[in-house]
């Protein structure tokens, strides 16, 4: 049962994620994201992470994509946008070259593999619990957690002074 | 023994299903009602007695309307859109404990649907999922006036979503769980949370007043400014289906501020009404049972204050929306999660 | 302001308690067909072409109403009564047709006052409802004569 599950969440994630390069329509590509991401929540909620799956989505699905889709309403997406992009003889060698090499890397990475495969033993089904998560994050993690805050909080900080108004600039 | 509970929980389902569809069925005969009561008016009283069967016409209108796909509209998405905001609507009431267990036999029966332990997280991912029926409706009409609707809903939900996390923040830090199950527990008798954190449920009513999109923050359909904004070239069932999905997040909303900080299934001396009965099994399902009623009778206040307010205050201005939202309610959550803070260490201090 | 004020919520509560008052006040709707308004004694309202105490009809077409309607909305053909109609028209003389249009009718009663014959009223407990078209409200003969008493089957 939950193999089955397994396979099929995961050919949807990778159809999803192949339909959001594939479509034209970037309101299209966007609601692809979405499905992608939903598949994923599937996926941790297979693994019986629950918070995770929940903040996934809350996060990218809730509030990501629906700023990814608010700027995309704004772009002109009847027009016809493939048509202006310069199609030259270079940028078609440096695409093959650069997907080639990305091909490369991943078969490389992925050749000496091995899955790791936890004790059955010792094995805790309950570390993906919200609990549990909580505890680690806040006692073992605590350094790493509290930087990413004030990571946050500098971006925060970065968008206000680009987004500020200047003094004596007419907005609107 | 497991196939019981099986079927049980789909009959469950069903009836949670069945329930909201009703109850939002509902909440447009008495919104009208409402409304023509404030204004001195009676409001639909032909079809049938009272004119209960008005929202019957309605849908059976709704649903021999024509309809109409504007041309240049996109319109996979344009189908889609409805779909979704029903879909996600009625997605939303799955977790929220309508009551206590029900001892049949041997076997005891919880009145909730899935008992996860983010029951919460779950809520607020589904809702926050809400606002793509709308944008993706209102950008596949391809109208300006229904683009606006869009951004305006989108823009509103993540911006009220923010306060609306940071005031739940606080009910977490005293429950300890995310399991509405669990919080609903822990307000036994009259220990409702809304004792502990009036300040936090004041942050989340304005919040849920902002996610339903009902007045004063109705924005996004406004009609005056926007021609119904998102739904402007909606017709038939399908804009039944927005307006549909709208009173079910009403009732999901009342819900979850039911369960939150008014206690849920539980009233004031439950324990006394339990204990009178000399069969356990009988005074635990007298108690469900009236807990039950009170659970809907909780709902049904806050549905009726949703529309009190509704039909009492004018809509906001826009800049006024955005300085609400985060100049004074996310700077309020977070001060009552500091208090909550303070509070639950002193108590800890003083009691241990 | 003071900090009440900029709160907003104490205006808020106040709002809220006037549209509850409003709420449970009694409304001042009248549910028209069911109940009707308190009507006063001399309210004009749709004409009547009376019958005398025999059943025959008392017009005798001699146009005064016509000439006294401010509003033009009367008009009417005259005929001469013949042998055996003697139930149906009391004076020689009787109205062949006899039309009212409600659309320029303006209940001033001024036919009333008119009529040497007493034969057209303005009924207090009726009005000309509202119809779909025009034509429709040019009241013939067929529903404005007094029906007979006699062969009334209600």
């Amino acid at each position: 049962m939950t193999e089955s599950l397994f396979f099929f969440f995961a050919s949807l994630t990778l159809l999803c994620a192949v339909m959001v390069v594939v479509s034209k329509n970037p309101v299209y590509s966007v609601i692809f994201l979405i499905l992608t991401f939903f598949s994923i929540s599937a996926h941790y909620i297979l693994l019986n992470a629950q918070f995770l799956a929940a903040v996934n989505i809350i996060v990218y699905a809730g509030a990501i994509m629906v700023l990814f889709l608010f700027v995309l309403m704004f772009i002109n997406t009847g027009k016809n946008v493939e048509s202006t992009l310069k199609k030259n003889v270079l940028a078609k060698i440096a695409g093959t070259v650069a997907g080639g090499l990305l091909f490369t890397i991943v078969v490389a990475a992925l050749k000496d593999v091995t899955l790791g495969h936890p004790d059955p033993a010792t094995f805790n089904s309950q570390v993906g619990m919200v609990e549990n998560l909580g505890k680690v994050l806040f006692t073992k993690y605590m350094l790493p957690f509290q930087l990413v805050a004030v990571l946050f909080l500098v971006s925060m900080v970065g968008a206000v002074m680009i987004g500020k108004r200047e003094a004596g600039e007419q907005n609107f | 023994m497991d196939s019981v509970l099986l079927i049980y929980k789909g009959i469950y389902i069903l009836a949670i299903f069945g329930i909201s569809l009703l109850i939002a069925t509902y909440s447009t005969y008495f919104e009208r009602k409402i409304a023509a009561f404030i204004q001195d008016r009676v409001g639909p009283n032909r079809a049938g007695p009272m004119g209960l069967l008005q929202p019957l016409a309605d849908a059976g209108k709704l649903f021999f309307k024509e309809e109409f796909i504007p041309a240049k509209a996109n319109k996979t998405l344009f189908i889609l859109g409805p779909g979704i905001a029903m879909l996600v609507a009625a997605m939303s009431s799955a977790v929220i404990p309508f009551g206590d267990t029900l001892i049949i036999g041997e076997t005891s029966f919880d009145l909730i649907a899935i008992d996860v332990n983010i029951g919460i997280l779950y809520i607020f991912g589904v809702v926050s999922l809400g606002v793509y029926g709308l944008m993706i409706g209102g950008w596949a009409s391809n109208n300006k006036f229904s683009l606006l609707g869009a951004i305006r809903a989108a823009s509103q939900n993540i911006s009220y979503e923010l306060a609306m996390g940071l005031s739940l923040i606080a009910v977490l830090m005293l429950s300890g769980s995310l399991s509405l199950k669990v919080i609903a527990e822990q307000q036994a008798g009259f220990n409702w949370n809304i004792w502990y954190q009036p300040l936090g449920f004041l942050i989340f009513l304005i919040c849920a007043f902002a996610e339903t999109n009902r007045t004063p923050f109705d924005l996004p359909e406004s009609e005056a400014e926007l021609i119904g904004g998102y739904h402007t070239e909606y017709s038939s069932m399908k804009l039944g289906m927005y307006l549909f999905a709208e009173y079910i997040n009403i009732f999901v909303v009342s819900a979850v501020m039911a369960t939150l900080y008014f206690g849920a299934y539980n009233f004031p001396f439950m324990e006394n009404l339990r204990n009178a009965f000399d069969d356990p099994v009988l005074g635990n399902n007298v108690v469900t049972i009236i807990g039950v009623a009170v659970m809907f009778a909780k709902i049904f206040a806050f549905i009726f204050f949703f529309m009190w307010v509704r039909w009492t205050l004018p809509r906001f201005r826009y800049d006024q929306l955005m300085k609400l939202g985060w100049n004074i309610l996310i700077p309020l959550s977070i001060l009552n999660i500091l208090l909550t803070g303070g509070g639950i260490l002193l108590y800890e201090y003083f009691t241990k | 302001m003071t900090l009440a004020e900029r709160m907003y919520l104490p205006a808020i509560a106040q709002g809220l308690g006037i549209t509850i008052k409003h709420f449970f006040k009694k409304k001042a709707t009248i549910n028209y067909p069911e109940e009707t308004r308190q009507r006063s004694d001399i309210w004009r309202g749709l004409h009547v072409l009376k019958r005398d105490e025999n059943g025959a009809e008392r017009c005798t077409a001699c146009g005064l109403c016509a000439v006294a309607c401010p509003a033009e909305a009367i008009t009417m053909t005259a005929g001469e009564r013949k042998k055996g109609e003697e139930h149906l028209y009391r004076e020689e003389k009787y109205a062949v047709t006899y039309e009212v249009n409600m659309l320029r009718c303006i209940f001033c009663g001024l036919c009333e006052e008119a009529c040497p014959k007493a034969a057209i009223f303005l009924q207090d407990d009726k009005i000309a409802p509202a119809r779909y078209e025009r034509d429709e409200f040019i009241y013939g003969k067929d529903r404005l004569v007094e029906p007979l008493k006699t062969t009334e089957t209600k």
